[in-house]
């Protein structure tokens, strides 16, 4: 750890910062059936997906070696488009955090380096072909394969089901469901995880500390592990409540089948060589146990909010990223400013969130006297009223931020 | 470009196929658990149900077993 520049040292707590809200962003998808069904109480949930991710960060020993698996061409990378890029994805986690709209933070990563990489290297640096095969085609996949899965599950479980009672089945649900959580949590925790520790071990390699090739050091791993466990602790609160209880009612059953189909999906994807991401599976297979369910009913508005989220997440978090390696191209003060404008733009967002605050204590008070084609339970509703405050407070707080900006925009006009 | 649709094609089938066995075989296992308390409310038994979703559940436990080894490996 000797020769750790001020940059280097930037680059590093920006990662596990990035891992951080990487955990409390995910922790939906793990938990937020287990949560919304009353298999497990809000804290215990979390808790419980807290350690099985500390766990999983340190279960796999291939760590990844590149950061965006060939979507960006890493080979002279410099320090600083790690860095632009880290901005934009965190900043766009905490967006759609703030929103309570489920996104992929693997997307949002690789849009913050692409948009880091073109301001950086020109466009030549982004090969276009992997983006549609490792964005575009699993982003369309997986909620598909997850949510017809699911449906078709729901639908088996309901008809063997309906010949026992619900009070004798209800404690076989909790306990399938909670199996299933724990399998997701596990399993984001060997990926997620993995991700920051590749971010950080090539920001090393690209400082000069670590020769080429190497494994991350144990600090490394302990770090990334440490910060996605208590990123998933802290709990996104508003993402499990639009998960849980905003697309879809969800019966224990049904929680069930989700949890299910989005275990093996996840698992099965990443081991017959396709992998599909983790939110979209998750998010689809919610949706496609409430149509799977009779007289259930998918949200649509929520979905569509959801579904607009997915697509603007990697120009967004591009936007930004390449807004920020535009300022740290000017050197030193640049890279100052960028940090400077990252926790400017996070206290924002935070300080928007107290506005409504969804804790464990409310993550399941969705009002039902609501109409809720109109708004989509509460994680919408907080959505729809902060879009018009977030987009004014940006612009009054950060006017230097020309990626922060349009986004809210183009949300609110959804 | 190259889409590996064989690939993207298998993580469909085996995504469908398995999670709708789990999910079958999970939901008989607790099914047959159920008609236990029914028979014993009876004063009857139910070996063979019993049994049978015990069978079920060491299944879907081996399931999630090999989850747990496909995170590892």
């Amino acid at each position: 750890m000797e020769h750790i520049t001020l940059l280097l040292g930037i680059v590093i707590v920006t990662a596990l910062v990035f891992d951080f809200t990487n955990g409390f962003h995910d922790t939906a998808n793990a938990m937020a059936t287990t949560i919304s069904t009353g298999a497990l109480r809000p804290k215990t949930a979390v808790a419980m997906s807290a350690v099985l991710n500390l766990v999983g960060a340190f279960l796999s020993v291939e760590v990844a070696k590149t950061i965006s698996g060939g979507i960006i061409n890493e080979e002279g990378i410099r320090t600083e488009v790690i860095f632009a890029a880290l901005v934009g994805a965190i900043l766009w986690n905490l967006l759609t955090w703030l929103l309570g709209l489920p996104s992929s933070s693997s997307h949002a990563l690789f849009g913050g380096l692409i948009g880091a990489a073109v301001m950086s290297a020109g466009w030549s640096s982004v090969n276009g072909g992997t983006v549609v095969t490792k964005v575009l085609i699993p982003a369309i996949a997986a909620p598909l394969v997850a949510g017809l899965a699911a449906t078709l599950a729901t639908r088996l479980t309901y008809r063997i089901g309906s010949r026992a009672d619900d009070k004798a089945t209800a404690p076989g649900y909790r306990a399938g469901q909670i199996a299933s959580a724990g399998l997701v949590s596990l399993a984001h925790g060997t990926n997620d995880a993995q991700k920051t520790m590749g971010v950080i071990t090539l920001a090393l390699v690209t400082g000069g500390v670590l020769a080429p090739g190497s494994n991350p050091p144990m600090w490394v791993i302990v770090s990334a592990g440490v910060a996605i466990a208590l990123g998933t602790y802290l709990g996104g609160w508003r993402i499990i409540r639009t998960m849980g209880k905003g697309l879809t009612d969800l019966a224990p059953p049904q929680g069930f089948a989700a949890q299910t189909s989005a275990a093996t999906v996840i698992l099965a994807s990443s081991h017959l060589g396709f992998s599909l991401s983790t939110t979209q599976s998750c998010s689809g297979a919610v949706m496609g146990a409430g149509l799977g369910r009779k007289g259930g009913a998918v949200r649509w508005s929520t979905a569509t909010r959801m579904f607009v989220a997915w697509g603007l997440t990697l120009p967004a978090a591009g936007l930004i990223g390449a807004a920020a390696e535009f300022l740290t191209k000017q050197g030193t003060w640049g890279v100052v400013l960028t940090g400077a404008l990252l926790v400017v733009g996070s206290a924002v967002i935070w300080g928007l969130s107290r506005r409504q605050p969804v804790t464990h204590d409310n993550v399941n008070d969705v009002d039902d006297s609501d109409d809720r084609d109109d708004n989509g339970g509460a994680g919408a509703d907080t959505a729809g009223t902060l879009t018009a405050a977030i987009e004014d407070d940006l612009k009054a707080t950060i006017p230097a931020q020309p990626g922060a900006s349009p986004e809210p925009a183009k949300t609110a006009s959804v | 470009m190259k889409i590996d649709w064989a690939a993207l094609g298998s993580v469909f089938g085996v995504s469908l196929v398995v999670t709708v066995a789990l999910v079958g075989l999970f939901t008989l296992g607790i099914v047959g658990l159920s008609k236990r308390e029914r028979a014993t409310e009876q004063g009857g038994s139910a070996t063979l149900a019993v049994s049978g979703a015990y069978a079920c559940f060491a299944l879907c436990a081996a399931a999630v077993g090999y989850g747990i080894y496909l995170i590892v490996a």
